[in-house]
């Protein structure tokens, strides 16, 4: 089907695509590295105009040997981690929930999908102030009712907070993915299964789990490349503290509140680095799922 | 007999799922309701669910301190016009890879994905000056730009796993018939994949509206969307989570409703090639 | 397609035509969403009235958006805003740098001179003013006098932190959800890190020896973050690791906290029947000090609002602060929401009326601002400017990793020792690295 004239035509199709990338990829890269090289502080005076000093690795150095920088890289990794676990777990519970017969499925499903909708900043907030406050939130008043002291949960549970906010925002899509998914699942092969008397149990790990596999890697693979950035739900809650101070945020106080381009930019190259090594990671589970 | 366990099962599978559905959605239900209190009834101890006194005060004086309209209008032109660029860019090069593909296809694909994971504060400062260079900094153009490429990737590959179900018989069908390339795709192709390009749209829409990063510091008077509104009613003196949450429903509203009716499409289109 | 087509150029002729609509002056003011800012904005028709062709474009923002906004517009000349409000911290930098518009030819009835000395000070570099102060504040205390009558003590005008902490075990009233202390634990060197600072110089610590090394690790911090921590577990609300300004405030207004001492500002909201609880059962006192100390927690802030350099509308600009920190505008407030709603703290001539000396914290907002001095902030001699900042450009980024670390000591998950361990060596290194030591 390929021939030489489709080849060039889709060459040319693809062309403002992959050059608006490159663009938007390079630029943007070429100047982080450039200025990673460079002693650039704003407040000080410094400005592209003027000229930069060069300090060779010296941000490189000072970043990683910085006393937040191993803990960053952790704290990113358990919340990234943490947000896949619930929201797959979770979320193939509930597309198996949703696939039952009942009343009013198009209403649960739009109960269901709502968090999706709701930007980050805002459920942050919600989140923060309605519920977890120690004072006037809800669960505040829930533990006093039972007679429980109530916990400040962004200071206490500080990781544990940011999880549950960051996956309540994206199980609705883990949700729907595996919910499609589910209901692609062949309905004949489960009634043979549960006519030969196989245990729901096992007909579910056996039969719907493997199905799964390919959503499940869907889900992984663009909940990671968000969740790795995700920066607001840590912003209007713990901004940095409590030990939630993940790569993007570390990043954030370097470029904007310590106003030290050069330094924040090594940050930055040490993020497309551990973007990089997840990506290759992901690609390699993913590449072997996605083989069509 | 066989008829009244289904149906005792279904009275279980319903209460469950309703039961979980209003737990998640309660917070969003929980801020529509506390939107309407005033600032008294929102922090009462015990709370108030539905017996308080229901006032529209709050959302008057968010009103009356910010304009809405404004802000609602950019994002509607940003997230809206950054989806349909980004979609004209995607539409050939997804057709491309899906039909014309290569040894390098994926690795393509992966790497724009990539892309993605680049932390944006990290560049926050080159975009800047360039946008001062370019005289886009608090425009509408710059940001629709911004977005469109930001989520572009997205829109490639989502766009490329519709494409790739389409069976390639078809497009040959049509090119034997003499069919140029352009209208292949426009009347062969875009109609077969309309339910996932529309689904695609709909989740780049969401995107683009909630993405608050970029649009708040690329912006200040004129071009801020709705991201920008919120980020003045964060934390205002003394009382404020009914102000908050009527700020708060103000941003999400126009969103979520239209996320409601177009969910079918939405759950329709939101396969990534995951069903097979 | 082409229909996506035509609704894009549409979108952008729109944009063209927004564009062109500007003929006239439009200003864009850059601001906190404090309430005197938000007040403000509803006062402004007295300006375009006066000033047809002058429009003016808000863009409102919570203090650490606006802080990071404006500080990247004005390192990059964006010129986003013709007017920014900034504070204290920035105002010396910033005019230092030669990024401010100096305000020196303000004209005679504006009366520069009737600017309180401190808050002038405060807001130049090198005797120009860079800034005009919005309003300003210090620190006090704030209690209820009912609380402090039931527990059998009386406040004293200029009360010691032991003084403090005694009063504040005997109002704790936990079966009644009353705390007897609330104060600011929230990370951020403008939140939590301010307040623990001030609380640090009254104890006779400081931030930096002559040499600008970190003082961390000298008895006189160890013992000022004992006190706060041991303190605030004994008779503090359960969550104030998080608590900022706001939060407090929503508290004391809700007659949850027995004392509060934090910005004078404060004082106005907390007596306003309309938004406390309290209203009519507040007192005030001087800031703390360490028994033997002879500094108090006073700090020293304003918000104020300055012109960027570069920027084309410099006059239009000047006219709108003229008016914004005039005589005129504090009448202006007086006239419409009572004179206990007027900015504080920027004006000798308000503290000298008549119709103000009848507000409560009145007399206690202006000794409170008399008693903070900025050159002197420490009992030991530091090298640096500013009492509860040090006012040097890496300030913010140190003390914003340094208050983290303190945070995580009020939520329990760090000790004491730990956390001024690490406070110490990060604040050396980043010192090293900026080329101080």
């Amino acid at each position: 089907m390929a021939t030489q004239h489709s080849r060039a035509a889709a060459r040319l199709m693809m062309a403002p695509a992959v050059i608006l990338l490159l663009g938007w990829m390079l630029v943007p890269l070429i100047l982080t590295l450039y200025f990673s090289f460079k002693r650039y502080l704003p407040l000080r005076g410094d400005s592209l105009g003027k000229g930069l000093d060069w300090v060779g690795f010296q941000n490189y150095a000072r970043f990683v040997t910085s006393s937040s920088f191993w803990p960053s890289i952790q704290v990113t990794l358990i919340i990234v981690g943490g947000v896949l676990v619930v929201t797959v777990l979770l979320g193939t519970l509930l597309a198996v929930l949703l696939d039952q017969p009942m009343w009013g499925t198009g209403i649960v499903r739009i109960l269901v999908i709502s968090p999706f909708f709701v930007m980050p900043t805002v459920s942050g907030l919600v989140w923060k102030n309605m519920f977890m406050d120690s004072t006037n939130g809800l669960f505040a008043h829930l533990w006093r009712a039972f007679g429980a002291a109530p916990v400040d949960w962004v200071s206490q549970q500080s990781l544990f907070s940011i999880i549950l906010i960051v996956s309540w925002e994206w199980l609705p899509f883990a949700t729907l993915i595996l919910l499609t998914a589910i209901q692609s699942l062949d309905s004949e092969q489960l009634e043979a299964a549960e006519m030969d008397g196989a245990p729901a149990l096992k007909r579910f790990w056996f039969i719907v789990i493997p199905h799964l596999s390919r959503a499940i890697t869907i889900v992984i693979l663009i909940q990671t490349i968000f969740l790795l950035s995700i920066f607001a739900e840590i912003y209007v809650t713990t901004a940095g503290a409590f030990g939630t101070k993940t790569l993007t945020y570390l990043i954030f106080q370097r470029v904007l509140e310590s106003q030290n381009v050069g330094l924040g930019s090594a940050g930055g190259v040490y993020a497309i680095i551990l973007a990089n090594i997840v990506a290759i990671f992901l690609m390699r589970i993913v590449g072997k799922n996605l083989d069509a | 007999m066989a008829r009244s366990v289904t149906t005792r099962r279904k009275i279980v599978y319903t209460v469950l799922a309703w039961g979980v559905g209003l737990l998640i959605f309660f917070p969003i239900l929980w801020t529509i309701l506390t939107s309407f209190k005033t600032e008294a009834d929102a922090i009462a101890a015990p709370p108030k669910f539905l017996f308080f006194h229901w006032t529209l005060e709050n959302y008057a004086v968010v009103q009356e301190r910010s304009d809405y309209m404004r802000h609602l209008w950019n994002s509607i032109v940003i997230a809206g016009g950054s989806t349909l660029l980004g979609t004209v860019v995607a539409v050939p090069a997804a057709w491309s890879m899906a039909f014309v593909p290569s040894r390098r296809t994926k690795d393509i694909l992966m790497w724009m994905l990539s892309t993605k994971m680049l932390p944006a504060v990290g560049v926050l400062y080159p975009i800047y000056l360039m946008f001062i260079q370019l005289g886009l900094l608090d425009t509408r153009t710059g940001l629709v730009i911004v977005m469109m490429l930001i989520n572009l990737p997205i829109i490639i590959w989502m766009l490329f796993t519709y494409f790739r179900e389409i069976p390639g018989e078809i497009l040959e069908a049509a090119r034997m018939d003499g069919a140029t390339l352009r209208a292949e795709i426009l009347y062969v192709l875009t109609p077969m994949a309309l339910p996932g390009i529309a689904s695609t749209i709909l989740l780049n829409v969401i995107l683009a509206w909630n993405e608050a990063f970029w649009t708040l510091n690329l912006t200040a008077a004129n071009a801020g969307p709705l991201t920008a509104f919120i980020a003045s009613y964060s934390s205002p003196e003394g009382l404020f989570f009914a102000k908050l949450s009527a700020a708060s429903v103000m941003a999400f509203a126009p969103i979520l409703v239209l996320g409601w009716f177009s969910q079918k499409q939405l759950v329709r289109g939101l396969t990534f090639g995951a069903v097979k | 397609m082409t229909i996506s087509v035509r609704a894009l150029l549409g979108a952008s002729a729109l944009c063209t035509l927004a564009a062109m609509a500007n003929a006239e002056t439009t200003l864009t003011i850059a601001t906190v969403n404090n309430g005197d800012m938000i007040r403000m904005q509803g006062l402004t028709d007295d300006f375009t009235k006066s000033h047809p062709d002058i429009k003016l474009n808000w863009v409102t923002m919570e203090e650490n958006v606006l802080r990071q906004r404006v500080t990247t517009d004005i390192t990059t000349k964006g010129g986003q805003f013709d007017i920014m409000t900034i504070g204290m911290y920035e105002t010396p930098i910033w005019g230092k740098n030669g990024w401010l518009v100096p305000l020196n030819d303000l004209p005679a009835d504006y009366d520069v001179n009737d600017l309180l000395p401190a808050m002038r000070a405060g807001l130049s570099y090198d005797n120009t003013l860079y800034a005009a102060p919005f309003y300003g504040e210090s620190s006090m205390v704030m209690y209820r006098k009912d609380l402090m009558e039931k527990a059998g003590l009386t406040m004293p005008e200029k009360p010691t932190w032991e003084f403090i902490r005694k009063a504040a075990a005997a109002m704790t009233d936990r079966a009644n959800d009353i705390n007897g202390i609330c104060l600011r634990g929230k990370a951020g060197w403008g939140e939590g890190g301010a307040f623990i600072t001030v609380l640090a110089n009254s104890f006779g610590a400081r931030w930096f020896d002559e040499n600008w090394n970190a003082q961390f690790d000298t008895p006189e911090w160890k013992q000022a973050l004992t006190f706060f921590v041991d303190m605030m577990k004994e008779s503090g609300p359960s969550g104030y690791a998080t608590n900022g300004f706001n939060e407090n405030l929503s508290l004391f207004q809700q007659g949850k906290c027995g004392m509060w001492i934090d910005a004078t500002v404060a004082a106005s909201f907390v007596t306003d029947p309309s938004q406390s609880t309290v209203a009519d059962k507040v007192g005030f006192a001087m800031a703390p000090n360490h028994e033997g100390v002879d500094k108090r927690a006073n700090w020293l802030w304003a918000w104020a609002l300055a012109i960027p350099a570069g920027s084309q509308k410099v006059d239009a600009a000047k006219q709108f602060i003229e008016w914004a920190t005039s005589k005129h505008y504090i009448d202006l407030v007086a006239s419409k929401e009572g004179w206990a709603n007027v900015p504080p703290g920027a004006r000798t001539s308000l503290y000298e009326n008549p119709n103000y000396k009848d507000i409560p914290f009145a007399k206690m907002t202006l000794n409170s601002i008399n008693a903070a001095d900025p050159l002197h902030p420490t009992v030991k001699p530091v090298p640096y400017v500013g009492i509860q900042f040090v006012a040097i450009p890496e300030f913010a980024g140190i003390a914003t990793d340094v208050s983290q670390e303190f945070a995580s000591v009020y939520a329990g998950q760090e000790s004491v020792d730990d956390a001024l361990a690490k406070a110490q060596a990060m604040t050396n290194d980043a010192m090293s690295a900026a080329g101080y030591r």
